[in-house]
Protein backbone atom coordinates (compact mmCIF):
# COMPACT_ATOMS: atom_id res chain seq x y z
CA UNK A 1 0.00 0.00 0.00
CA UNK A 2 1.20 3.55 -0.94
CA UNK A 3 2.07 6.16 2.05
CA UNK A 4 0.37 8.82 0.13
CA UNK A 5 -0.58 9.88 -3.24
CA UNK A 6 -1.17 13.03 -5.33
CA UNK A 7 -4.02 13.57 -7.26
CA UNK A 8 -4.27 16.73 -9.47
CA UNK A 9 -7.27 18.32 -10.80
CA UNK A 10 -7.19 18.72 -14.51
CA UNK A 11 -10.11 20.45 -15.72
CA UNK A 12 -13.16 21.99 -13.73
CA UNK A 13 -15.53 21.60 -16.21
CA UNK A 14 -15.53 20.96 -19.91
CA UNK A 15 -14.54 24.82 -21.49
CA UNK A 16 -12.17 25.17 -18.68
CA UNK A 17 -8.59 26.77 -19.32
CA UNK A 18 -6.85 24.31 -21.73
CA UNK A 19 -3.63 24.86 -20.61
CA UNK A 20 -4.25 23.36 -16.90
CA UNK A 21 -4.12 19.47 -17.41
CA UNK A 22 -0.85 20.11 -19.95
CA UNK A 23 0.71 22.35 -17.09
CA UNK A 24 -0.07 19.67 -13.87
CA UNK A 25 1.44 17.01 -16.27
CA UNK A 26 4.32 18.90 -17.28
CA UNK A 27 5.44 20.58 -13.79
CA UNK A 28 4.96 16.93 -12.32
CA UNK A 29 8.64 15.96 -10.72
CA UNK A 30 10.37 14.18 -7.61
CA UNK A 31 9.59 17.39 -5.72
CA UNK A 32 6.16 17.72 -6.55
CA UNK A 33 5.15 14.19 -8.47
CA UNK A 34 1.48 13.08 -9.40
CA UNK A 35 0.09 9.78 -9.22
CA UNK A 36 -3.23 10.60 -10.98
CA UNK A 37 -5.10 13.49 -12.86
CA UNK A 38 -8.77 13.86 -12.40
CA UNK A 39 -10.53 15.71 -15.18
CA UNK A 40 -14.50 17.01 -15.00
CA UNK A 41 -16.55 17.68 -18.24
CA UNK A 42 -19.72 17.20 -17.32
CA UNK A 43 -22.44 19.57 -16.74
CA UNK A 44 -26.43 19.05 -15.97
CA UNK A 45 -27.26 19.77 -19.73
CA UNK A 46 -23.52 18.52 -21.47
CA UNK A 47 -24.84 14.89 -21.93
CA UNK A 48 -28.11 16.26 -24.07
CA UNK A 49 -25.84 18.33 -26.26
CA UNK A 50 -23.29 15.14 -26.33
CA UNK A 51 -26.87 13.14 -27.27
CA UNK A 52 -27.62 15.20 -29.72
CA UNK A 53 -24.15 15.27 -31.42
CA UNK A 54 -24.09 11.55 -31.20
CA UNK A 55 -27.80 11.37 -32.97
CA UNK A 56 -25.86 12.99 -35.91
CA UNK A 57 -22.60 10.95 -35.66
CA UNK A 58 -22.83 7.73 -34.13
CA UNK A 59 -18.58 7.98 -33.28
CA UNK A 60 -19.21 11.70 -31.51
CA UNK A 61 -21.11 12.08 -28.42
CA UNK A 62 -17.84 12.77 -25.55
CA UNK A 63 -15.49 16.01 -25.04
CA UNK A 64 -13.60 15.81 -28.09
CA UNK A 65 -11.25 18.50 -26.30
CA UNK A 66 -10.22 15.84 -24.21
CA UNK A 67 -8.91 13.69 -26.60
CA UNK A 68 -6.70 16.59 -27.72
CA UNK A 69 -5.15 17.06 -24.45
CA UNK A 70 -4.83 13.14 -23.76
CA UNK A 71 -2.85 13.50 -26.90
CA UNK A 72 -0.64 16.01 -25.66
CA UNK A 73 0.08 14.30 -22.55
CA UNK A 74 0.23 10.95 -23.54
CA UNK A 75 4.55 10.74 -23.53
CA UNK A 76 4.09 12.88 -20.44
CA UNK A 77 1.89 10.35 -18.48
CA UNK A 78 3.24 7.11 -19.69
CA UNK A 79 6.84 8.09 -18.70
CA UNK A 80 6.04 9.62 -15.39
CA UNK A 81 3.45 6.72 -14.66
CA UNK A 82 0.20 9.35 -14.02
CA UNK A 83 -3.47 7.77 -14.33
CA UNK A 84 -6.13 9.79 -15.73
CA UNK A 85 -9.68 9.81 -14.50
CA UNK A 86 -12.32 11.48 -16.09
CA UNK A 87 -15.95 11.67 -16.97
CA UNK A 88 -15.51 13.17 -20.73
CA UNK A 89 -16.79 10.34 -22.24
CA UNK A 90 -19.77 11.50 -21.97
CA UNK A 91 -22.82 9.21 -23.92
CA UNK A 92 -20.36 7.63 -25.88
CA UNK A 93 -17.26 6.59 -23.69
CA UNK A 94 -16.47 3.74 -26.13
CA UNK A 95 -15.85 6.24 -29.51
CA UNK A 96 -13.89 8.56 -26.66
CA UNK A 97 -11.32 5.40 -26.21
CA UNK A 98 -10.81 4.53 -29.62
CA UNK A 99 -9.83 8.05 -30.68
CA UNK A 100 -7.37 7.36 -27.81
CA UNK A 101 -6.14 5.15 -29.06
CA UNK A 102 -5.70 6.01 -32.78
CA UNK A 103 -3.92 9.14 -30.70
CA UNK A 104 -1.60 6.90 -28.75
CA UNK A 105 -1.12 4.29 -31.78
CA UNK A 106 0.10 7.71 -33.54
CA UNK A 107 2.77 8.69 -30.95
CA UNK A 108 3.66 4.99 -30.83
CA UNK A 109 2.29 4.03 -27.45
CA UNK A 110 0.73 1.27 -26.11
CA UNK A 111 -1.73 2.24 -23.01
CA UNK A 112 -4.18 0.46 -21.17
CA UNK A 113 -7.83 2.55 -21.32
CA UNK A 114 -11.10 1.75 -19.14
CA UNK A 115 -14.47 2.42 -19.72
CA UNK A 116 -17.30 2.54 -17.69
CA UNK A 117 -20.69 2.24 -19.54
CA UNK A 118 -24.73 1.68 -18.38
CA UNK A 119 -25.15 4.51 -16.66
CA UNK A 120 -26.81 5.55 -19.75
CA UNK A 121 -30.54 4.59 -19.19
CA UNK A 122 -32.50 6.73 -22.31
CA UNK A 123 -33.31 3.27 -24.14
CA UNK A 124 -34.34 1.98 -21.05
CA UNK A 125 -36.89 4.23 -19.23
CA UNK A 126 -39.98 2.61 -21.05
CA UNK A 127 -38.89 -0.37 -19.10
CA UNK A 128 -37.80 0.76 -16.07
CA UNK A 129 -41.46 2.54 -15.83
CA UNK A 130 -43.04 -0.77 -16.73
CA UNK A 131 -41.30 -2.43 -13.97
CA UNK A 132 -42.59 0.25 -11.44
CA UNK A 133 -39.63 2.90 -11.35
CA UNK A 134 -41.31 5.76 -11.24
CA UNK A 135 -38.47 8.61 -11.96
CA UNK A 136 -40.59 11.49 -10.71
CA UNK A 137 -39.01 14.92 -10.58
CA UNK A 138 -37.35 14.60 -7.14
CA UNK A 139 -37.90 18.32 -6.72
CA UNK A 140 -41.46 19.20 -7.69
CA UNK A 141 -42.58 15.48 -7.61
CA UNK A 142 -43.66 15.91 -10.85
CA UNK A 143 -44.39 12.78 -12.83
CA UNK A 144 -42.32 11.77 -15.91
CA UNK A 145 -45.10 11.16 -17.88
CA UNK A 146 -45.96 14.84 -18.86
CA UNK A 147 -42.26 15.18 -20.46
CA UNK A 148 -41.78 11.67 -21.62
CA UNK A 149 -41.70 11.85 -24.89
CA UNK A 150 -39.50 14.74 -25.01
CA UNK A 151 -36.39 13.17 -22.93
CA UNK A 152 -33.45 14.23 -24.67
CA UNK A 153 -30.87 12.27 -22.24
CA UNK A 154 -30.89 10.30 -18.98
CA UNK A 155 -27.95 8.64 -16.76
CA UNK A 156 -27.57 7.51 -13.61
CA UNK A 157 -24.82 9.58 -11.08
CA UNK A 158 -22.27 6.09 -10.76
CA UNK A 159 -19.78 6.70 -8.03
CA UNK A 160 -16.09 6.01 -7.31
CA UNK A 161 -16.96 2.01 -6.95
CA UNK A 162 -16.15 0.83 -11.32
CA UNK A 163 -13.59 3.05 -11.68
CA UNK A 164 -11.69 1.35 -8.73
CA UNK A 165 -12.62 -1.53 -10.59
CA UNK A 166 -10.77 -0.26 -13.60
CA UNK A 167 -7.91 0.72 -12.27
CA UNK A 168 -7.83 -2.74 -10.37
CA UNK A 169 -7.05 -3.98 -13.92
CA UNK A 170 -4.66 -1.75 -14.56
CA UNK A 171 -6.14 0.76 -16.64
CA UNK A 172 -3.58 3.98 -16.93
CA UNK A 173 -6.73 5.92 -18.20
CA UNK A 174 -10.22 5.95 -17.14
CA UNK A 175 -12.91 7.28 -19.10
CA UNK A 176 -16.39 7.23 -17.71
CA UNK A 177 -19.74 8.31 -18.64
CA UNK A 178 -21.75 9.89 -15.82
CA UNK A 179 -19.97 9.76 -12.62
CA UNK A 180 -20.09 11.81 -9.74
CA UNK A 181 -17.54 14.37 -9.66
CA UNK A 182 -16.20 13.40 -6.57
CA UNK A 183 -16.44 9.69 -7.56
CA UNK A 184 -13.19 11.00 -9.67
CA UNK A 185 -11.11 11.88 -6.78
CA UNK A 186 -11.96 9.17 -4.35
CA UNK A 187 -11.39 6.21 -6.49
CA UNK A 188 -7.61 6.12 -6.60
CA UNK A 189 -7.83 6.73 -2.85
CA UNK A 190 -9.92 3.34 -2.45
CA UNK A 191 -7.87 1.46 -5.02
CA UNK A 192 -4.23 2.74 -3.23
CA UNK A 193 -5.41 2.72 0.39
CA UNK A 194 -7.43 -0.71 0.01
CA UNK A 195 -10.70 1.17 2.03
CA UNK A 196 -13.84 -0.90 2.14
CA UNK A 197 -17.29 0.58 0.73
CA UNK A 198 -18.56 0.67 4.58
CA UNK A 199 -15.70 2.68 6.10
CA UNK A 200 -17.92 5.70 5.68
CA UNK A 201 -15.68 8.28 7.32
CA UNK A 202 -12.54 7.28 4.59
CA UNK A 203 -15.55 7.44 1.69
CA UNK A 204 -16.49 11.13 2.95
CA UNK A 205 -12.73 12.13 3.26
CA UNK A 206 -12.28 11.27 -0.57
CA UNK A 207 -15.64 12.84 -1.47
CA UNK A 208 -14.82 15.93 0.30
CA UNK A 209 -11.22 16.11 -1.49
CA UNK A 210 -13.32 15.55 -4.84
CA UNK A 211 -15.27 18.49 -3.85
CA UNK A 212 -11.93 20.61 -3.21
CA UNK A 213 -10.78 19.05 -6.52
CA UNK A 214 -13.77 19.29 -8.96
CA UNK A 215 -14.00 23.29 -10.10
CA UNK A 216 -10.29 23.17 -10.94
CA UNK A 217 -8.76 26.68 -9.82
CA UNK A 218 -11.84 27.34 -7.71
CA UNK A 219 -10.33 26.21 -4.47
CA UNK A 220 -6.20 27.55 -5.10
CA UNK A 221 -7.33 31.26 -5.99
CA UNK A 222 -10.09 31.87 -8.77
CA UNK A 223 -13.25 33.31 -7.94
CA UNK A 224 -11.74 33.86 -4.31
CA UNK A 225 -13.82 36.55 -3.12
CA UNK A 226 -11.85 36.64 0.46
CA UNK A 227 -8.73 38.86 -1.17
CA UNK A 228 -8.38 38.58 -5.12
CA UNK A 229 -5.72 41.41 -5.62
CA UNK A 230 -3.81 39.48 -3.03
CA UNK A 231 -3.63 36.28 -5.40
CA UNK A 232 -0.19 36.67 -7.18
CA UNK A 233 -0.27 35.48 -11.37
CA UNK A 234 -3.78 34.87 -12.27
CA UNK A 235 -2.11 33.97 -15.86
CA UNK A 236 -0.45 31.27 -14.28
CA UNK A 237 -2.45 29.70 -12.01
CA UNK A 238 -1.58 26.55 -10.44
CA UNK A 239 -4.88 23.99 -10.53
CA UNK A 240 -5.22 22.07 -7.17
CA UNK A 241 -3.54 18.88 -6.28
CA UNK A 242 -4.70 16.84 -3.52
CA UNK A 243 -1.95 14.71 -1.44
CA UNK A 244 -4.03 12.01 0.61
CA UNK A 245 -2.95 9.90 3.08
CA UNK A 246 -4.39 5.61 3.90
CA UNK A 247 -5.98 7.58 7.33
CA UNK A 248 -8.47 9.95 5.38
CA UNK A 249 -6.16 13.09 5.97
CA UNK A 250 -5.38 15.11 3.03
CA UNK A 251 -3.61 18.30 1.85
CA UNK A 252 -4.56 20.69 -0.56
CA UNK A 253 -1.63 22.49 -2.52
CA UNK A 254 -0.41 23.35 -5.78
CA UNK A 255 2.69 22.75 -8.01
CA UNK A 256 5.22 25.67 -6.78
CA UNK A 257 6.16 28.84 -8.89
CA UNK A 258 2.39 28.29 -9.89
CA UNK A 259 0.07 30.97 -9.43
CA UNK A 260 -3.13 31.75 -7.40
CA UNK A 261 -3.51 30.63 -3.86
CA UNK A 262 -4.50 27.91 -1.74
CA UNK A 263 -5.44 29.01 1.72
CA UNK A 264 -7.75 28.02 4.34
CA UNK A 265 -9.90 30.81 2.99
CA UNK A 266 -9.48 29.46 -0.69
CA UNK A 267 -10.42 25.93 0.54
CA UNK A 268 -13.33 27.16 2.46
CA UNK A 269 -14.97 29.07 -0.14
CA UNK A 270 -15.04 25.85 -2.41
CA UNK A 271 -16.31 23.81 0.24
CA UNK A 272 -19.07 25.84 0.62
CA UNK A 273 -19.93 25.96 -3.33
CA UNK A 274 -22.84 24.56 -4.79
CA UNK A 275 -24.13 22.40 -1.38
CA UNK A 276 -27.11 22.64 0.24
CA UNK A 277 -27.66 21.06 4.16
CA UNK A 278 -24.09 20.67 4.64
CA UNK A 279 -24.32 17.78 7.07
CA UNK A 280 -25.98 15.32 3.86
CA UNK A 281 -23.95 16.14 1.12
CA UNK A 282 -25.16 12.96 -1.12
CA UNK A 283 -23.06 10.68 -2.83
CA UNK A 284 -23.66 7.42 -4.51
CA UNK A 285 -20.72 5.75 -2.45
CA UNK A 286 -21.54 7.92 0.63
CA UNK A 287 -23.11 10.62 2.89
CA UNK A 288 -20.59 13.21 3.96
CA UNK A 289 -20.97 15.81 6.65
CA UNK A 290 -19.56 19.01 5.92
CA UNK A 291 -20.06 20.41 9.77
CA UNK A 292 -17.17 17.72 10.44
CA UNK A 293 -14.54 19.24 8.57
CA UNK A 294 -11.48 20.44 10.41
CA UNK A 295 -9.06 22.75 8.31
CA UNK A 296 -5.55 23.99 8.73
CA UNK A 297 -3.46 26.38 7.05
CA UNK A 298 0.31 25.17 7.37
CA UNK A 299 1.30 28.23 4.82
CA UNK A 300 3.03 27.69 1.98
CA UNK A 301 -0.01 27.34 -0.29
CA UNK A 302 -0.78 23.73 1.79
CA UNK A 303 -3.87 23.28 3.89
CA UNK A 304 -4.85 20.60 5.78
CA UNK A 305 -7.88 18.61 5.94
CA UNK A 306 -9.09 16.46 8.35
CA UNK A 307 -12.00 14.65 10.82
CA UNK A 308 -14.21 14.12 7.87
CA UNK A 309 -16.96 12.14 8.94
CA UNK A 310 -19.56 10.27 6.90
CA UNK A 311 -22.43 8.05 7.01
CA UNK A 312 -24.01 5.32 4.85
CA UNK A 313 -24.81 5.76 1.53
CA UNK A 314 -28.35 5.74 0.16
CA UNK A 315 -29.80 2.78 -1.69
CA UNK A 316 -30.72 5.33 -4.70
CA UNK A 317 -28.92 6.61 -7.56
CA UNK A 318 -29.23 10.10 -8.63
CA UNK A 319 -30.54 10.47 -12.52
CA UNK A 320 -30.16 13.17 -14.43
CA UNK A 321 -32.15 13.64 -17.24
CA UNK A 322 -33.09 16.66 -19.89
CA UNK A 323 -35.69 17.35 -22.12
CA UNK A 324 -36.89 19.72 -24.49
CA UNK A 325 -39.07 22.69 -23.51
CA UNK A 326 -39.68 25.11 -26.50
CA UNK A 327 -37.21 27.67 -27.46
CA UNK A 328 -35.72 30.77 -26.11
CA UNK A 329 -33.75 33.89 -27.67
CA UNK A 330 -31.78 36.81 -26.80
CA UNK A 331 -30.55 39.86 -28.22
CA UNK A 332 -28.77 43.25 -27.04
CA UNK A 333 -28.77 46.71 -27.68
CA UNK A 334 -26.19 49.59 -26.31
CA UNK A 335 -27.58 53.07 -25.23
CA UNK A 336 -25.57 55.87 -24.17
CA UNK A 337 -25.31 59.21 -22.36
CA UNK A 338 -27.57 61.44 -22.08
CA UNK A 339 -30.41 59.45 -20.44
CA UNK A 340 -29.13 56.17 -21.19
CA UNK A 341 -31.45 54.06 -18.74
CA UNK A 342 -34.34 56.54 -19.86
CA UNK A 343 -33.89 55.26 -23.48
CA UNK A 344 -33.51 51.77 -22.69
CA UNK A 345 -36.47 51.61 -20.65
CA UNK A 346 -38.42 53.38 -23.01
CA UNK A 347 -37.15 50.98 -25.79
CA UNK A 348 -38.13 47.95 -23.89
CA UNK A 349 -41.59 49.50 -23.70
CA UNK A 350 -41.70 49.65 -27.27
CA UNK A 351 -40.68 46.55 -28.12
CA UNK A 352 -43.18 45.06 -25.46
CA UNK A 353 -45.77 47.02 -27.44
CA UNK A 354 -44.87 45.92 -31.09
CA UNK A 355 -44.18 42.13 -30.05
CA UNK A 356 -48.17 42.24 -28.61
CA UNK A 357 -49.53 43.97 -31.83
CA UNK A 358 -47.70 40.84 -33.88
CA UNK A 359 -49.59 38.76 -31.50
CA UNK A 360 -46.59 37.20 -29.82
CA UNK A 361 -46.75 35.13 -26.91
CA UNK A 362 -44.21 34.37 -24.37
CA UNK A 363 -43.66 32.19 -21.11
CA UNK A 364 -41.65 34.82 -20.18
CA UNK A 365 -39.69 38.02 -21.62
CA UNK A 366 -37.01 39.45 -19.47
CA UNK A 367 -35.56 42.83 -20.14
CA UNK A 368 -31.91 43.28 -18.08
CA UNK A 369 -29.90 46.62 -17.73
CA UNK A 370 -26.25 45.64 -18.38
CA UNK A 371 -24.08 47.76 -16.69
CA UNK A 372 -26.90 49.10 -14.14
CA UNK A 373 -28.33 46.84 -12.40
CA UNK A 374 -28.98 43.34 -13.85
CA UNK A 375 -26.95 40.94 -11.20
CA UNK A 376 -28.08 42.87 -8.23
CA UNK A 377 -31.29 44.53 -8.76
CA UNK A 378 -32.99 46.16 -6.25
CA UNK A 379 -29.43 46.32 -4.36
CA UNK A 380 -28.08 48.65 -6.60
CA UNK A 381 -26.98 51.60 -5.35
CA UNK A 382 -25.93 53.45 -8.27
CA UNK A 383 -29.14 56.17 -9.88
CA UNK A 384 -30.04 55.71 -12.62
CA UNK A 385 -29.38 58.80 -13.95
CA UNK A 386 -25.79 58.47 -13.46
CA UNK A 387 -25.30 55.46 -15.59
CA UNK A 388 -24.06 56.84 -19.14
CA UNK A 389 -23.86 53.99 -20.96
CA UNK A 390 -26.01 50.42 -20.09
CA UNK A 391 -26.34 47.17 -22.33
CA UNK A 392 -30.28 46.29 -22.49
CA UNK A 393 -30.86 42.36 -22.73
CA UNK A 394 -34.01 41.14 -24.14
CA UNK A 395 -34.71 37.79 -23.99
CA UNK A 396 -37.78 35.41 -24.42
CA UNK A 397 -38.77 32.15 -24.08
CA UNK A 398 -42.13 29.86 -24.71
CA UNK A 399 -43.52 27.11 -26.83
CA UNK A 400 -44.45 29.16 -29.72
CA UNK A 401 -41.45 29.15 -32.36
CA UNK A 402 -42.75 31.74 -34.52
CA UNK A 403 -43.17 34.01 -31.37
CA UNK A 404 -39.36 33.80 -30.78
CA UNK A 405 -38.74 34.32 -34.62
CA UNK A 406 -40.66 37.57 -34.31
CA UNK A 407 -39.24 38.91 -31.80
CA UNK A 408 -35.67 38.91 -33.30
CA UNK A 409 -36.61 40.45 -36.35
CA UNK A 410 -38.17 43.16 -34.21
CA UNK A 411 -34.28 44.33 -31.95
CA UNK A 412 -32.45 45.56 -35.22
CA UNK A 413 -35.39 47.79 -35.84
CA UNK A 414 -35.42 49.56 -32.57
CA UNK A 415 -32.24 51.42 -33.65
CA UNK A 416 -33.80 53.35 -36.41
CA UNK A 417 -37.06 53.46 -34.82
CA UNK A 418 -36.98 53.93 -31.70
CA UNK A 419 -34.72 56.81 -28.87
CA UNK A 420 -31.04 57.97 -29.66
CA UNK A 421 -27.28 56.95 -29.47
CA UNK A 422 -28.40 53.69 -29.67
CA UNK A 423 -25.81 51.09 -31.13
CA UNK A 424 -24.18 47.25 -30.65
CA UNK A 425 -26.57 45.39 -32.63
CA UNK A 426 -24.28 42.80 -34.26
CA UNK A 427 -24.17 39.01 -35.00
CA UNK A 428 -27.34 39.34 -37.05
CA UNK A 429 -30.75 38.45 -35.82
CA UNK A 430 -31.52 36.32 -32.73
CA UNK A 431 -32.53 32.94 -33.73
CA UNK A 432 -34.45 30.31 -31.55
CA UNK A 433 -32.43 27.93 -29.83
CA UNK A 434 -33.83 24.64 -27.97
CA UNK A 435 -34.07 25.01 -24.40
CA UNK A 436 -32.97 22.07 -22.99
CA UNK A 437 -34.91 21.64 -18.86
CA UNK A 438 -33.75 19.34 -16.44
CA UNK A 439 -35.14 16.75 -14.73
CA UNK A 440 -33.57 15.05 -11.82
CA UNK A 441 -34.43 11.72 -10.38
CA UNK A 442 -33.98 8.53 -7.53
CA UNK A 443 -33.66 5.34 -9.04
CA UNK A 444 -33.00 2.00 -7.01
CA UNK A 445 -28.87 1.08 -7.05
CA UNK A 446 -30.16 -2.72 -8.07
CA UNK A 447 -32.18 -1.22 -11.20
CA UNK A 448 -28.45 -0.96 -13.03
CA UNK A 449 -25.66 -2.25 -13.30
CA UNK A 450 -21.97 -0.80 -14.20
CA UNK A 451 -19.75 -2.86 -16.32
CA UNK A 452 -16.24 -1.84 -16.81
CA UNK A 453 -14.38 -2.96 -19.98
CA UNK A 454 -10.24 -2.41 -19.58
CA UNK A 455 -8.74 -2.76 -23.01
CA UNK A 456 -4.85 -2.06 -24.10
CA UNK A 457 -4.09 -0.76 -27.69
CA UNK B 1 -20.29 49.96 14.64
CA UNK B 2 -21.91 49.79 11.28
CA UNK B 3 -20.18 48.06 8.38
CA UNK B 4 -20.50 45.71 5.22
CA UNK B 5 -20.63 42.27 5.58
CA UNK B 6 -17.67 42.57 3.19
CA UNK B 7 -14.99 43.96 6.25
CA UNK B 8 -15.76 40.96 7.86
CA UNK B 9 -16.48 38.14 5.68
CA UNK B 10 -16.53 36.52 2.29
CA UNK B 11 -19.03 34.63 0.31
CA UNK B 12 -19.33 31.82 -2.70
CA UNK B 13 -22.52 31.41 -4.54
CA UNK B 14 -23.88 28.58 -7.02
CA UNK B 15 -26.82 26.80 -8.35
CA UNK B 16 -29.22 24.15 -7.27
CA UNK B 17 -31.43 24.13 -9.60
CA UNK B 18 -33.67 26.89 -9.21
CA UNK B 19 -32.01 27.44 -5.79
CA UNK B 20 -28.82 29.96 -5.01
CA UNK B 21 -26.35 28.91 -2.87
CA UNK B 22 -24.28 30.95 -0.85
CA UNK B 23 -21.83 30.01 2.05
CA UNK B 24 -20.89 33.09 3.71
CA UNK B 25 -17.48 32.62 5.62
CA UNK B 26 -16.15 34.70 8.55
CA UNK B 27 -12.80 36.38 8.16
CA UNK B 28 -11.71 35.09 11.23
CA UNK B 29 -13.44 32.81 13.85
CA UNK B 30 -13.74 35.86 16.30
CA UNK B 31 -16.36 36.87 13.82
CA UNK B 32 -18.25 33.79 13.53
CA UNK B 33 -20.40 33.70 17.12
CA UNK B 34 -21.72 37.37 15.65
CA UNK B 35 -23.03 36.50 12.09
CA UNK B 36 -24.01 33.51 13.41
CA UNK B 37 -26.29 35.50 15.91
CA UNK B 38 -27.16 38.03 13.24
CA UNK B 39 -27.19 36.71 10.00
CA UNK B 40 -30.52 34.67 9.91
CA UNK B 41 -32.66 33.59 7.61
CA UNK B 42 -35.37 36.90 7.76
CA UNK B 43 -32.94 38.88 7.49
CA UNK B 44 -31.12 37.40 4.27
CA UNK B 45 -34.73 37.15 3.13
CA UNK B 46 -35.28 40.65 3.34
CA UNK B 47 -31.92 41.80 1.72
CA UNK B 48 -32.78 39.58 -1.39
CA UNK B 49 -36.27 41.48 -1.89
CA UNK B 50 -37.08 40.94 -5.89
CA UNK B 51 -34.33 38.89 -6.36
CA UNK B 52 -35.22 36.00 -4.09
CA UNK B 53 -38.99 34.85 -4.79
CA UNK B 54 -38.98 31.81 -2.45
CA UNK B 55 -37.77 31.00 1.02
CA UNK B 56 -34.52 31.12 2.56
CA UNK B 57 -32.90 28.53 4.62
CA UNK B 58 -29.65 28.66 6.70
CA UNK B 59 -27.40 25.91 7.37
CA UNK B 60 -24.68 26.64 10.09
CA UNK B 61 -20.97 25.38 9.91
CA UNK B 62 -19.18 26.37 12.64
CA UNK B 63 -16.02 24.32 11.26
CA UNK B 64 -15.47 26.49 8.67
CA UNK B 65 -16.71 29.41 10.77
CA UNK B 66 -19.56 29.72 7.94
CA UNK B 67 -22.86 29.95 6.84
CA UNK B 68 -24.84 28.51 4.28
CA UNK B 69 -28.09 29.83 2.86
CA UNK B 70 -30.86 27.87 0.25
CA UNK B 71 -32.16 30.93 -1.50
CA UNK B 72 -35.62 29.25 -3.13
CA UNK B 73 -36.89 30.33 -6.55
CA UNK B 74 -34.13 32.93 -7.27
CA UNK B 75 -32.92 32.02 -10.65
CA UNK B 76 -35.61 32.32 -13.07
CA UNK B 77 -35.80 28.74 -13.65
CA UNK B 78 -32.84 27.30 -13.10
CA UNK B 79 -29.37 27.11 -14.62
CA UNK B 80 -30.39 25.60 -18.49
CA UNK B 81 -33.36 27.61 -18.62
CA UNK B 82 -33.51 30.98 -17.45
CA UNK B 83 -33.16 33.85 -19.13
CA UNK B 84 -30.94 35.76 -16.36
CA UNK B 85 -27.78 37.38 -16.83
CA UNK B 86 -26.95 35.66 -13.91
CA UNK B 87 -28.39 32.07 -14.43
CA UNK B 88 -25.83 30.30 -12.19
CA UNK B 89 -26.12 32.85 -9.20
CA UNK B 90 -22.70 33.53 -9.48
CA UNK B 91 -23.09 37.18 -8.08
CA UNK B 92 -25.12 36.42 -4.98
CA UNK B 93 -22.20 36.10 -3.09
CA UNK B 94 -21.15 39.62 -4.20
CA UNK B 95 -24.87 40.97 -3.08
CA UNK B 96 -24.62 38.97 0.30
CA UNK B 97 -21.64 40.85 1.04
CA UNK B 98 -23.59 44.40 0.88
CA UNK B 99 -24.90 43.72 3.94
CA UNK B 100 -24.82 46.03 7.00
CA UNK B 101 -23.95 44.32 10.63
CA UNK B 102 -23.61 45.86 13.75
CA UNK B 103 -20.24 44.80 14.73
CA UNK B 104 -18.55 46.16 18.43
CA UNK B 105 -15.31 48.14 17.48
CA UNK B 106 -13.06 46.52 19.91
CA UNK B 107 -14.30 43.41 18.07
CA UNK B 108 -13.41 45.02 14.38
CA UNK B 109 -9.96 46.27 15.69
CA UNK B 110 -8.26 43.26 16.77
CA UNK B 111 -5.33 42.08 14.78
CA UNK B 112 -6.00 39.04 13.56
CA UNK B 113 -4.38 36.16 15.09
CA UNK B 114 -2.79 33.57 12.95
CA UNK B 115 -5.45 30.77 12.80
CA UNK B 116 -4.15 27.91 15.42
CA UNK B 117 -5.76 24.12 14.26
CA UNK B 118 -8.62 23.37 15.88
CA UNK B 119 -8.48 20.42 18.34
CA UNK B 120 -11.78 20.08 18.96
CA UNK B 121 -14.68 18.48 16.74
CA UNK B 122 -17.55 20.70 16.67
CA UNK B 123 -20.68 18.81 16.97
CA UNK B 124 -23.92 20.24 15.72
CA UNK B 125 -27.71 19.25 16.40
CA UNK B 126 -30.60 20.69 15.05
CA UNK B 127 -31.60 23.06 12.32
Amino acid sequence: MKKRIRIASGQGFWGDLPSAPIDQVRLANDKSPLDYMMMDYLAEVTMSIMQKQKLRDPKAGYAKDLVDVIDKILPDIVSKNIKVITNGGGVNPEACRDAIFAAARKRGIKIKVGIVLEDNILDSIDSLLASGHKLKNMETGESLKGVRDRVLSANVYFGAWPIVEALRQGAQIVITGRTTDTGLTLAPMIHEFGWAADDWDKMAAGTVAGHILECGAQSSGGNFSADWKSVKDFTNIGFPIAEAYPNGEFIITKHPKTGGVVSRASVAEQLLYEIGDPREYITPDCVADFTSIQLEDLGKDRVRVYDIKGRPSTEFYKVSMSYNDGYSAQGTLTYTWPDAMEKARLSDKILRGRLKKAGCTFEEMRTEYLGFNSCHGLLTQTKESDVEEVVVKFAVRGQDKNSIIEFGKNIAPLILTGPPSVTGFAGGRPKPSDVVAYWPALLKKAAVTPRVIVEEA
Amino acid sequence: MKVQLLEICHARSGDKGDAANVGLIARDARFYPLIKKEITAAKVKKHFKGICLGKVERFELANLWALNFLLHNTLGGGGTVSLKQDAQGKTIAAAILRMEINVPPALLRKPTQKQKPSKRVVKKKGK
